[in-house]
């Protein structure tokens, strides 16, 4: 019997395995932030955004495509008639964990991309200020977008209208968070000294402790069948 | 819950007649004169309906998540019927507490809606019930829709917290005892800032919207019991 780490480790290789042979969520996750990013370039033409535009911006272009990508962990199992198999290799919490850290690399790994293209695009506007308050923003701000997706895309891949109902579901949730990380964007770019996020900061800590217990302890009645 | 029925009309429509019909002076003498206060006036009554029906649709909330968590424990699906019983009248008077608060709001602050935080709050339950029903609706299998959305509800519950505690934090608000507001903590917590003789009203207000609620919730779970009968006899 392998150890509930190496097995959650182990489930989170096959995830970035098959992911990497067909980059299924990677592309269209990067062609959705080209969109959304091209889109508030039409909106906005000539105008300056002021740093409160921006991070709201930011965070929304992040939360569509979270909300285009993040629900496939699930859902793909289910397409492909997987889940059967992995209920019977895996304990649930293995299996949420797995899927878990898989989400978190995924957002975080689109927190970048949007930053990136951001500070391309916006080069006059998009200047972080304060970058310990954004890397710390981001982080915190990704790992509670994961937590919340994940048992979010747990019920949705039980569910029969699977896209339209995965941000339907997850946004009530996921207010609270990106109220959050805007406010804490901003200061970011308005260069505020650390110590004026760090409510922000706690605000991000507690929530995603209280939605990873709480995905924890309730995900066994989503799983099994 | 011949007590209940009958206690939520009289004492409903006491709240209506009394609440309506009781005459506002400056300086009110006796009992049957509410305050005039500048500025508020007959708006004040509002304060009868308002609240109410924004404490019934917390009520309602609390009580389909408990139905809700007794569902993931037992799977009998009698919790599931309570469950979604109330979640449906919470989503009722959810909508009738937005609308009135968007009322009082335009009359007094001049807009609808202005994002104050009980606004902000009250806007997200109303969500939370439209992604509700729109993830029952999604389910086929009964008891998969029962345990999901159970889950669901939880997962929701465990926000409020962060709305009740943290976003008054965050924003100033407009609703008595919101962050910058002078007086405090507002005029049901804190005693004299409402007189005496509205506060028995609005009390027992309080009381007849949730006999109310006790009443039609009795009566939607029973109309979900026979159309699960009528439906496993068809089949």
């Amino acid at each position: 019997m392998r150890s509930a780490l190496s097995s959650t480790f182990a489930l989170f290789q096959k995830d970035l395995q098959s992911e990497l042979r067909t980059r299924y969520a990677l592309n269209a996750l990067l062609m959705f932030v080209v969109t959304s990013v091209a889109t508030i370039l039409f909106a906005l033409r000539s105008d300056q955004p002021s740093p409160s535009t921006l991070s709201g911006m930011y965070w929304v272009v992040v939360f569509f495509t979270a909300m285009s990508s993040l629900s496939r962990i699930f859902v793909s199992e289910e397409e492909r008639g997987t889940t059967m198999t992995l209920q019977l290799v895996a304990s649930p919490s293995v299996v949420y964990f797995g899927k878990l850290i898989f989400n978190a690399v995924l957002t975080i790994s689109l927190t970048v991309a949007v930053t990136l293209l951001y500070t391309i695009v916006f080069s006059e506007y998009f200047i972080i200020k304060s970058s310990s308050i954004f890397f710390a923003t981001v982080l915190l701000g990704s790992l509670g977008f994961a937590a919340a997706a994940t048992i979010i895309a747990a019920i949705v891949a039980k569910a029969n209208t699977r896209g339209t109902l995965y941000p339907v579901l997850s946004f009530p949730i996921l207010i609270v968070l990106l109220m959050t990380v805007m406010n804490a964007t901003t200061k970011a770019l308005e260069g505020a000294p650390f110590s004026d996020a760090l409510e922000d900061f706690q605000i991000l800590a507690g929530y995603i402790l209280v939605m990873t217990g709480g995905s924890f302890l309730l995900f066994d009645f989503v799983w099994k069948d | 819950m011949t007590y209940v029925k009958y206690g939520s009309i009289i004492l409903i429509t006491l709240v209506i007649v009394a609440g309506i019909g009781i005459p506002m002076s400056l300086e009110p003498a006796g009992f049957f004169e509410f305050p005039l206060i500048p500025g508020l006036e007959d708006k004040a009554r509002n304060i009868f309906f308002h609240v109410p029906t924004a404490w019934t649709s917390v009520l309602a909330f609390l009580v389909g998540t408990f139905f809700g968590i007794r569902y993931l424990r037992t799977k009998n699906i009698e919790d599931d019927y309570k469950s979604v019983s109330a979640a449906g009248l919470g989503l009722l008077f959810c909508i009738l507490a937005t609308v009135t608060g968007a009322l009082w709001a335009r009359f007094n602050w001049g807009t609808f809606w202005n994002w104050d935080p009980r606004q902000t709050s009250i806007f997200i339950l109303l969500l939370i019930y439209g992604a509700y029903f729109a993830l029952r609706s999604a389910i086929e299998s009964d008891e998969k829709r029962a345990s999901l959305s159970a889950v669901y509800s939880i997962i929701a519950g465990l926000t409020v917290p962060f709305f009740v505690f943290v976003m008054p934090r965050m924003m100033a608000g407009l609703h008595p005892g919101a962050r910058d507001d002078p007086s405090g903590k507002g005029p049901l917590m804190q005693s004299g800032m409402i007189a005496g003789n509205m506060r028995v009203f609005f009390y027992l207000s309080l009381l007849g919207f949730t006999l109310l609620f006790i009443w039609l919730l009795n009566l939607r779970i029973r109309a979900a019991r026979l159309e699960h009968e009528h439906s496993r006899q068809q089949h």
